[in-house]
């Protein structure tokens, strides 16, 4: 700041030199200047990036959580106790098929997502269904996969590594359940109560969950069955 | 108006550009724009995925390396998932977002090979099974 007492759009342009992209200095409405100090002056950022931004910090604590499984998993890989291995209990027919549903309905969930942002109610219940069903089918693939395992006798007490296995497939199973709920939930709010704002974030949020949940099982698919199978 | 309710989305091409972004949003944009990203990253991810189905049973490349060859895959197709599906790119209203993923990757590498790591000096160093059983009454 000098005396001189500069005009304030020689000032303006100067802050835009130096900062580019101005992050962090807010304006409080569309038409106001440009004026903070990028230190909390204009105060904290506005709904739709500290909802999406928390969520995610949420989403990585529970990759973390993942990451825990998956260790487990990789450790306990060979401790069968005279079990069946890994080898033995993966199907990788049925596994493609469950990485198919869930890939699509990542994709039809993206779609959905693209209906939102240009205020489509149609298109974006269309395609939150898609994604349910995709959803449902992946979940009862799991299922069964499991009943199956069980009426052998490979039940999770059977070794380390069915332990660590149904724990792994299993927490993924639950996620995907629990976003499937969450998906009907978002399908009536959104029903209802049209495109609010608060509804639009939690759109946001539903999407980072379930794409987040494809990348976890991109790592099962990979890390259990794939290199389970033969590898 | 109290800037936690200030939806930049509402006053397109002003100053929403400007704007930081949460994972999974961008700026305004039509709706093409997002089909076209879900296009794109639903053909990597097809391309990366039957890669690694067919490698995982065959006998075209080296057999030891298959394992490595899966998960370099694998690393490949979540990179698609981030860039296409959550919208991570390494432009300046990502900023945070990048460095929030960058510790959450550090804390998963420390947990897996950490553990990997130190369980595996741990079996190193048990006794055989074998001599075990015999040390029962």
């Amino acid at each position: 700041m000098t005396d001189i007492g500069l005009p304030a759009s020689v000032e303006a342009i100067r802050r835009v030199r130096e900062d580019p992209h101005r992050l962090g200095h807010r304006p409080h409405g569309p038409d106001e200047p440009v004026e903070g100090t990028g230190q909390g002056g204009t105060g904290p950022a506005h709904k739709r990036i500290l909802v999406g931004y928390g969520f995610w910090i949420f989403l990585l604590s529970d990759i973390v959580v993942f990451s825990c499984f998956f260790a487990a998993f990789a450790v306990q890989r060979d401790a069968i106790a005279g079990g069946p291995t890994i080898a033995q209990i993966v199907d990788i027919r049925r596994v493609g098929f469950e990485t198919a549903a869930l890939l699509l309905s990542s994709y039809t969930c993206m779609l959905s997502f693209a209906a939102t942002n240009v205020r489509n109610l149609l298109w974006t219940q269309v395609f939150l269904v898609l994604t349910g069903l995709l959803g449902l089918v992946f979940v009862l693939l799991e299922l069964q996969e499991f009943v199956e395992l069980i009426g052998r006798g490979i039940t999770p007490q059977r070794s380390g590594m069915l332990t660590s296995f149904f724990g792994l497939v299993g927490l993924h199973g639950l996620h995907v359940t629990a976003g499937g709920v969450w998906l009907a939930t978002m399908m009536a709010q959104v029903q209802v109560k049209g495109f609010r704002r608060e509804i639009v974030h939690r759109l946001i949020c539903f999407n980072l969950f379930w794409h987040a949940l494809d990348i976890v099982w991109i790592g099962i698919f990979t890390i259990v069955y794939l290199l389970g199978s033969g590898a | 108006m109290s800037n936690l309710e200030y939806d930049p989305h509402r006053y397109p091409g002003k100053l929403d550009q400007h704007e930081d972004h949460a994972p999974g949003d961008e700026p305004l944009e039509d709706s093409g724009h997002w089909v076209r990203n879900a296009n794109l990253g639903l053909g990597f991810s097809i391309i990366l995925t039957v890669a690694a189905f067919l490698l995982a049973g065959s006998h075209v490349i080296y057999g030891p390396s298959i394992p490595v060859a899966l998960i370099v895959l694998a690393i490949a197709q979540m990179g698609v998932h981030l860039v296409f599906f959550l919208h991570i790119t390494t432009g300046p209203d990502n900023t945070n977002n990048v460095l929030a993923l960058a510790f959450g990757i550090l804390v998963v590498f420390l947990i897996g090979a950490g553990s990997i790591w130190i369980m595996d000096h741990l079996n190193h160093n048990m006794m055989p099974m074998e001599q075990m059983m015999q040390m029962q009454p």
